[in-house]
C-alpha cells in the first residue's frame, strides 16, 4: 500500500498504458483476419526493406537487361520479363518500396492535415469552428481523381508530388471523423474541470482531447494507407507517376501499354495487381480489427 | 427489392401527410431545403474559384506549361499571352473567366480545336449511361447483399459476401477491367475489347442497341462490382446497428415474422445512412468512370480527360474537372434533400 503510493505518476501512467496495450493486443488477436493482414503486411515490409539484399537494383535498368522481350516464366526469370527484358520479380520487389513509401508518406500528410483541421473544427466554437467545418466539407466533395489529375499535371512529376496530391485530397474524411469525436469529448466533465482549473486551450487540446482521439486517428491511418496505395496505383497507371521509378502502378501502366492482356502475358499484368490487392486488403483488415478493438461500441460484432 | 422498399420509406417515415396544416414537415423541410441549396451554391462557388486558381497560380508560368517549350522567341510568348489574356492582371482574368463561364464558354480545346463545352456535351451522355446503369445495379445488388449478410451474420453467405466485398474494395477497378478483357474478350471472345459500337452499325437501330449493350457489358460489370463493395459493406454495418435496437426486439415480441421485422422495421432505418454513403460516393463514381472508360476506350468524359492528360489539353481538363465537381455537388444536394424527406430528424 505504502509502496504503491510512492510510485510516481509517470510510472503509473506507463504501467496503465502497457496494461491497456496488452488488453488491446489480446482483443486484436481474436480477429483472425486482422492477424492475417498483419502477417501479410510484415512480409511485404520485409520485402521492401530487404530489396537491396535479395535482388540487384541493376535489374531495373532498361539498357542492362538480360532477358528476352516478354519472356514467360522459366527457371532463370521466375516471373518472366517485361517488354525491356527486365525480370518482373525484380521490378515487383523494388516496386514495393515505391508503392509503400508513397502510400505511407501520403498518409502522413493526410493524417497531419486531417487531425489538425478536425481538432480545430471540433474544439473551437462559433465562427472559426463553423468556417473550418465548411472548408472541410468543400474539400470532401471535390472529386478526388480529377483534382489529383489536375494537380499532378500542373506540378512537376515526381514521388513527392504524387504523395502530396494524395495527401491533400484525402484528409477531409479524417478531419470529419476527428471533429465528431472532439465534439463529444469536449462536452465531457473532465474537460470542464480542466478549464476551471485554469488549463489553457493548448493544454486542453494536447493533454486531454488529443490522447482521446489518437486511437481513432490510428485506426483510420491504416484505412487511409489502403486508399493512398490504391490511388498511387491509379495515378501511376494514368501516367502521372514518377517516370524514373518503378512502382506497381507504373508496372501495370507498362503492361497495359504493351497490351499484355491481348498478348496473353499474364505474368506481367497479374503479379503487380495481386500485390496491390494483397497489401491494400491487409491494411483494410488490420484497420477493421483495430477499429473493433479501439471502439467498444462496435465490439459486439 | 430495395427500390420499392426505399420508396415506401418516404410515405412511412414522413410524419403525417403534408396536405394538412404542414406544421410538422412543411416549413421545417422548406427551411432545410433552402439551407442545403445555399450550402451547395457556396460549394459550387468554391469549386469555381479553385478551378480558376489551380490552373493559374500553381507553380510555373501558364504560358510555359501550356506551350510545353514551343515558344522560341519572346514575341511568340507575348503573342500567346495576349491571346489567352495572360498579360492582364489576375482579377481581370478572373472576371473574364466568370463571364465566359456564365455564357457556357469553357475555352477551346488545344488538341481538337473545338469549344470544350461542345466536347463535354458530346461525351456526357455516354458517361451518364455507363455510370447510371452501373450505379443502379450496384445499389440494388449491394444493398441486397448487405441485408442478407447482416441478417444471417457469420453465416456462409455473410463470410463469402463480406470477404468478396473487401477484396473488390481493395482492387483497382481498372485492373479488374483489364482482367475481364483478358478473360472474356481475348480469351473466350464473348465481348469486344473496347469502344462503344462496332463500325458500320447504326447505333439507333435495334441491332445497334444490341451492339452497344454488348460493348457496355464488360465496363458495366466492372463498375458494378467496383461500386457494390462499398454499398454492401455499409448496408451490412448499418443494419447490424439497427438489429441491436430495442424497437426490433419489440417487433419480434409482437410476433411479427422474421421477414416482416427485417423489411418493415430494421431495413427501413438502415437504409438512411446508406443513402448518404451512396450520395457521397459520387466522387468515387467519377473516379471509376475515368479509369474504366480509359481501359475500355469508351468515348465518355473520363476518356476525354485521360486523353487530354497526354497532350496536356488544359482547358479540357479544367472543363472536365468543373463538370465532375458540379455533378458531385448536385448529387450531394439531391441526397441531402432526399435524406431530409426520409428522416425528419436531420432537418434541425
Amino acid at each position: 500500500m505504502s509502496t504503491d503510493a510512492r510510485i510516481s505518476a509517470r510510472a503509473l501512467a506507463r504501467r496503465r498504458r502497457s496494461a491497456s496495450l496488452r488488453r488491446g493486443w489480446a482483443l486484436f488477436r481474436e480477429h483472425r483476419s486482422g492477424v492475417a493482414g498483419l502477417v501479410i503486411l510484415g512480409c511485404f515490409t520485409a520485402m521492401a526493406l530487404l530489396a537491396p539484399l535479395v535482388s540487384d537494383s541493376a535489374g531495373l535498368s532498361v539498357t542492362r537487361s538480360t532477358g528476352g522481350i516478354l519472356q514467360p516464366p522459366d527457371s532463370q526469370f521466375w516471373l518472366g520479363t517485361d517488354e525491356n527484358g527486365r525480370s518482373i520479380l525484380t521490378l515487383l520487389v523494388w516496386g514495393s518500396r515505391i508503392s509503400l513509401f508513397v502510400g505511407l508518406l501520403a498518409t502522413a500528410i493526410s493524417m497531419f492535415v486531417g487531425t489538425i483541421m478536425g481538432l480545430a473544427a471540433g474544439y473551437f466554437r462559433g465562427f472559426v469552428g463553423a468556417a473550418l467545418f465548411r472548408i472541410t466539407e468543400w474539400f470532401l466533395v471535390i472529386p478526388f481523381l480529377p483534382l489529383a489529375i489536375v494537380i499532378a499535371t500542373v506540378l512537376q512529376r515526381g514521388l513527392l508530388t504524387i504523395a502530396f496530391v494524395i495527401g491533400i485530397t484525402s484528409w477531409p474524411g479524417t478531419a470529419l471523423l476527428i471533429r465528431s469525436q472532439v465534439l463529444s469529448i469536449r462536452e465531457r466533465p473532465y474537460i470542464e474541470r480542466a478549464q476551471i482549473l485554469g488549463a489553457g486551450r493548448w493544454h486542453q487540446i494536447r493533454r486531454h482531447i488529443l490522447p482521446n482521439v489518437m486511437p481513432m486517428v490510428f485506426a483510420n491511418t491504416t484505412l487511409t494507407v489502403a486508399v493512398a496505395i490504391l490511388t498511387e496505383t491509379t495515378l501511376s497507371f494514368l501516367g502521372l507517376g514518377d517516370p524514373t521509378r518503378v512502382s506497381w502502378g507504373s508496372m501495370l501502366e507498362g503492361a497495359y501499354s504493351v497490351g499484355a492482356m491481348t498478348t496473353g502475358s499474364w505474368w506481367y499484368i497479374l503479379p503487380p495487381g495481386i500485390c496491390v490487392v494483397l497489401v491494400v486488403l491487409s491494411f483494410v483488415l488490420v484497420g477493421q480489427a483495430l477499429e473493433d478493438v479501439l471502439n467498444p461500441r462496435l465490439r459486439r460484432r | 427489392m430495395t427500390i420499392p422498399a426505399s420508396a415506401d420509406v418516404a410515405s412511412v417515415t414522413t410524419p403525417k401527410p403534408r396536405s394538412g396544416s404542414g406544421s410538422r414537415s412543411g416549413p421545417g423541410y422548406r427551411g432545410y431545403v433552402l439551407r442545403k441549396c445555399l450550402g451547395a451554391l457556396a460549394s459550387l462557388a468554391f469549386m469555381i474559384v479553385l478551378n480558376f486558381f489551380l490552373f493559374r497560380v500553381l507553380p510555373g508560368d501558364p504560358a510555359r506549361t501550356l506551350g510545353r517549350g514551343r515558344f522560341r522567341t519572346r514575341e511568340q510568348l507575348e503573342a500567346f499571352n495576349r491571346t489567352y489574356g495572360l498579360d492582364e492582371p489576375l482579377w481581370r482574368q478572373f472576371l473574364t473567366y466568370l463571364g465566359n463561364l456564365v455564357r457556357g464558354d469553357l475555352g477551346v480545346s488545344l488538341r481538337y480545336r473545338v469549344p470544350v463545352s461542345q466536347l463535354i456535351m458530346d461525351r456526357l451522355g455516354t458517361t451518364l449511361l455507363l455510370v447510371g446503369i452501373s450505379t443502379i445495379l450496384a445499389t440494388i445488388i449491394g444493398v441486397w447483399m448487405g441485408i442478407r449478410s447482416a441478417w444471417k451474420r457469420g453465416g456462409l453467405f455473410d463470410r463469402f459476401s463480406t470477404g468478396g466485398s473487401l477484396t473488390l474494395y481493395s482492387m483497382p477497378e481498372w485492373w479488374l477491367g483489364l482482367m475481364f478483357i483478358a478473360v472474356f474478350s481475348v480469351g473466350v471472345g464473348l465481348f469486344p475489347t473496347g469502344g462503344l459500337h462496332s463500325v458500320g452499325v447504326d447505333p439507333w437501330s435495334p441491332a445497334g442497341w444490341l451492339d452497344v449493350a454488348r460493348h457496355l457489358a464488360l465496363p458495366v460489370a466492372t463498375l458494378t462490382l467496383a461500386y457494390l463493395a462499398d454499398y454492401a459493406l455499409i448496408m451490412r454495418s448499418s443494419l447490424l446497428d439497427e438489429i441491436g435496437e430495442e424497437y426490433v426486439t419489440t417487433a419480434r415480441a409482437k410476433g411479427l415474422r422474421d421477414v416482416q421485422v427485417r423489411d418493415r422495421h430494421a431495413v427501413r432505418n438502415a437504409l438512411l445512412p446508406t443513402t448518404t454513403v451512396i450520395a457521397l460516393n459520387v466522387g468515387f463514381v467519377v473516379t471509376g468512370a475515368i479509369t474504366v472508360e480509359t481501359v475500355f476506350s469508351i468515348p465518355g468524359l473520363g476518356l476525354l480527360a485521360t486523353e487530354a492528360l497526354k497532350v496536356p489539353d488544359f482547358w479540357v481538363l479544367q472543363g472536365a474537372f468543373l463538370v465532375a465537381s458540379a455533378a458531385v455537388i448536385l448529387a450531394n444536394l439531391a441526397a441531402n434533400l432526399l435524406y431530409g424527406l426520409l428522416d425528419p430528424r436531420v432537418r434541425t
